[in-house]
């Protein structure tokens, strides 16, 4: 069958929608099919990856090495194929994606729509930076988009609005081998957290939060910094999955306060420097499979936004609310951005952005929008990947370059076949 | 080891990309033989980027016999130990082939005649080599004929039966033969059937396979569990399973 009727949901496993879901196992058998969004392993929290009004594509399958140049370090693949697998291939061979989000189950069609940042955003910008041409499925045909023009800058970030993502050529950068060496610090306070991430030279820089200590501690945390590094080591693979939901009682306060006092001890006072596997450096949550079990059946959201540098203190006052709340989660990230953007909507703008899930709860859902309130009044932006109870109009205002995505997405799809839940939810390609 | 070479039948189905994945990761050489040219052409190149010694693309059709020839010439070119692996097969819904019996000549040829035909024209050149593995898949479905496909199952019966001769056969030269069954996997034969449970990935099903070739194992059920269950199933006495809709 073509055509498979099923439940599915995005990475929080909150949202979920039900409908027909097909999964081409060719090129071939993906143009045959009537247009609809397309997804790839659905590691975009809320609802980018569902339709719940109509048919989606799976493009898992779709997931070949095509061509690489080791004289450039273009790499050419299609759009289901897993970064991660493309840093295990690679890495011991010297190359590395230019830029990889925190988990290695991210598709390199999902990298482009949702324009991923990685540790070194700072320095490298984001992911659609490094892409050097794109072929998409638009109107049943296959386009070719270059950067620089129009449909590269809607597709960049795009949400999958332009059309299939089919394949593309990834810029690979040169590495020195499958290792990283990562310099452990600790942060005692907010103050410090934000001057180490200031002052980082590294090449990948990023800070795990405590959002559970408040007071004098508030902001606490451990600041990773790495670089590349040849050397042996164990090869980064998963060791266990979590079989089933998990009861609700797993991530209770006790539980992550516990857990991150434990945590937050385990780099020594005076830091560590340790050589570690790429895969164990970028994507450390791929160690334990579907660890989005653990928040339960309801599942969890999770708050990311950006905000300006000049805005710190808006965010630090952000981070007390969360902390005195008692909601977060142990998994809460903050990170020095640089201005790198590929699209109309990326994300990314020069700032501090901040990752923190919350149980599917109505107190952190109702947490959650007031944060996203503090965000808008901060001159910050919500993340699309990780959205899933954002207003619209709240949303869209975050993004001053609606309308030229708009312009462009209205001629690449008229009749709005591509058109996913949570484009509908924010109301992004109706004209405000 | 790697002037191995592999010759992949029906190379484009999820199982045999899964498999010649986990090959070209181990060095050997591949080739990828099929109908779908554009589609095989993208697994040979994803196949020499993880690592395969080569991998072109050739064509198969277990429909015509005639085009056997060229694909074996172009095996017995290359040194070393020769292997082959079937992945070919079709399964049209049992009420498409009430509907149309003259099906049942294509379910025939495209799960047994073709693949053995092939296999039968391979051997002695493998058998001159005095090594090498040959990996046929059947089925579950061809250990007791149900009311859901009993054509398509009666085919891999076949299939299974002549594996088993041909094992008998080729043991004697130091080549192994491998029949694989799998359980539900999930291909494009299975998606959006109902009644599927326990779906195994074409991944899993690939190392099971490897496996077996490595430890010359000469029946295998891929999830191993299916044996067991297979086991139950085939011992339903007659009068009872005639009864069973399964």
């Amino acid at each position: 069958m073509i055509w498979k009727t099923t439940e599915y949901a995005g990475w929080g496993q909150a949202l979920k929608a039900t409908g027909e879901v097909a999964r081409p196992e060719r090129q071939s058998d993906l143009l045959s099919l009537p247009p609809a969004p397309a997804f790839g392993l659905r590691r975009s929290y809320g609802d980018s990856a569902l339709n719940s009004a109509g048919r989606v594509i799976d493009m898992t399958r779709l997931d070949r090495l095509i061509s690489f140049d080791p004289a450039t370090g273009l790499l050419e693949a299609e759009g289901g194929v897993r970064i991660g697998d493309l840093a295990a291939r690679f890495a011991p061979l010297g190359w590395l994606p230019a830029v990889m989000p925190g988990t290695g189950f991210a598709t390199i069609g999902g990298c482009i729509a949702q324009d991923v940042h990685g540790k070194n955003h700072h320095n490298a910008g984001s992911f659609c930076q490094h892409v050097t041409r794109m072929t998409l499925l638009q109107r049943g045909e296959l386009v070719e988009v270059t950067p620089g023009t129009p449909a590269f800058r809607a597709t960049a970030g795009g949400l999958g609005q332009t059309g299939v993502i089919v394949s593309a050529v990834v810029q690979m950068v040169p590495v020195k081998g499958a290792a990283m060496m990562v310099t452990e610090r600790r942060a005692e306070n907010w103050d410090e957290h934000l001057a180490y991430l200031d002052a980082s030279t590294a090449t990948h820089t990023v800070g795990w939060i405590d959002g559970t200590a408040r007071g004098d501690s508030l902001g606490r945390g451990i600041v990773e910094e790495a670089e590349s590094s040849s050397g042996l080591v164990k090869s980064h693979v998963p060791v266990a999955t979590v079989p089933m939901n998990a009861p609700h009682f797993a991530l209770s306060k006790p539980i992550v306060r516990a857990f991150n006092e434990v945590y937050y001890r385990r780099v020594p006072a005076r830091g560590r420097t340790s050589v570690k596997p790429v895969g164990a450096f970028f994507f450390p949550l791929d160690k334990i499979l579907e660890w989005n079990r653990l928040y339960g059946r309801r599942g969890f959201h999770q708050f990311q936004c950006v905000v300006p540098l000049s805005s710190a203190p808006a965010l630090r006052a952000m981070l007390e609310e969360i902390a005195n709340s008692g909601l977060c989660s142990p998994l809460a990230v903050l990170k020095r951005m640089g201005p790198g953007r590929g699209g109309y909507l990326s994300f990314p703008m020069e700032g501090y952005t901040l990752a923190i899930d919350f149980p599917n709860r109505d107190a952190a859902r109702a947490l959650i929008k007031r944060l996203e309130g503090r965000t808008a009044e901060a001159g910050g932006r919500l993340y699309f990947a990780k959205d899933s109870l954002a207003e619209g109009v709240a949303m869209r205002a975050m993004y001053p370059e609606l309308p030229e995505w708009r312009e462009e997405v209205r001629r690449t799809d008229p009749d709005g076949h591509l058109i996913t839940d949570l484009v509908r939810r924010l109301g992004l390609r109706s004209a405000a | 080891m790697t002037d191995r070479t592999w010759i992949i039948l029906g190379a484009s189905s999820a199982m045999a990309r899964a498999t010649a994945r986990a090959l070209a990761g181990e060095g050997v050489g591949l080739l990828l033989a099929g109908r779908d040219a554009a589609d095989l052409a993208l697994i040979a190149a994803d196949c020499k980027l993880r690592g395969a010694r080569f991998a072109e693309v050739m064509r198969f059709d277990a429909r015509n016999a005639a085009g056997f020839a060229a694909l074996i010439e172009r095996a017995s070119a290359e040194e070393g130990e020769l292997n082959a692996a079937v992945f070919v097969g079709s399964m049209p819904a049992q009420a498409d082939i009430d509907a149309d019996p003259g099906l049942i000549g294509h379910v025939v040829t495209d799960n047994f005649r073709g693949p053995a035909e092939f296999l039968h024209r391979l051997a002695p050149l493998l058998e001159a080599r005095g090594g090498g593995s040959i990996v046929g898949i059947g089925s579950v479905a061809g250990d007791r004929g149900r009311l859901g496909n009993y054509c398509y199952g009666a085919a891999k019966a076949a299939f299974h039966t002549y594996l088993s001769g041909l094992r008998n056969r080729l043991g004697r030269a130091g080549v192994h033969v491998v029949t694989v069954k799998p359980g539900f996997v999930d291909t494009a034969m299975t998606w959006g059937l109902p009644g599927m449970f326990l779906v195994a990935s074409p991944d899993a099903v690939a190392r099971a396979i490897l496996k077996a070739v490595r430890k010359r194992r000469n029946v295998i059920y891929a999830p191993f569990f299916w044996r067991w269950i297979m086991l139950i199933i085939r011992m339903v006495p007659e009068p009872i399973f005639k009864k069973l809709k399964i």
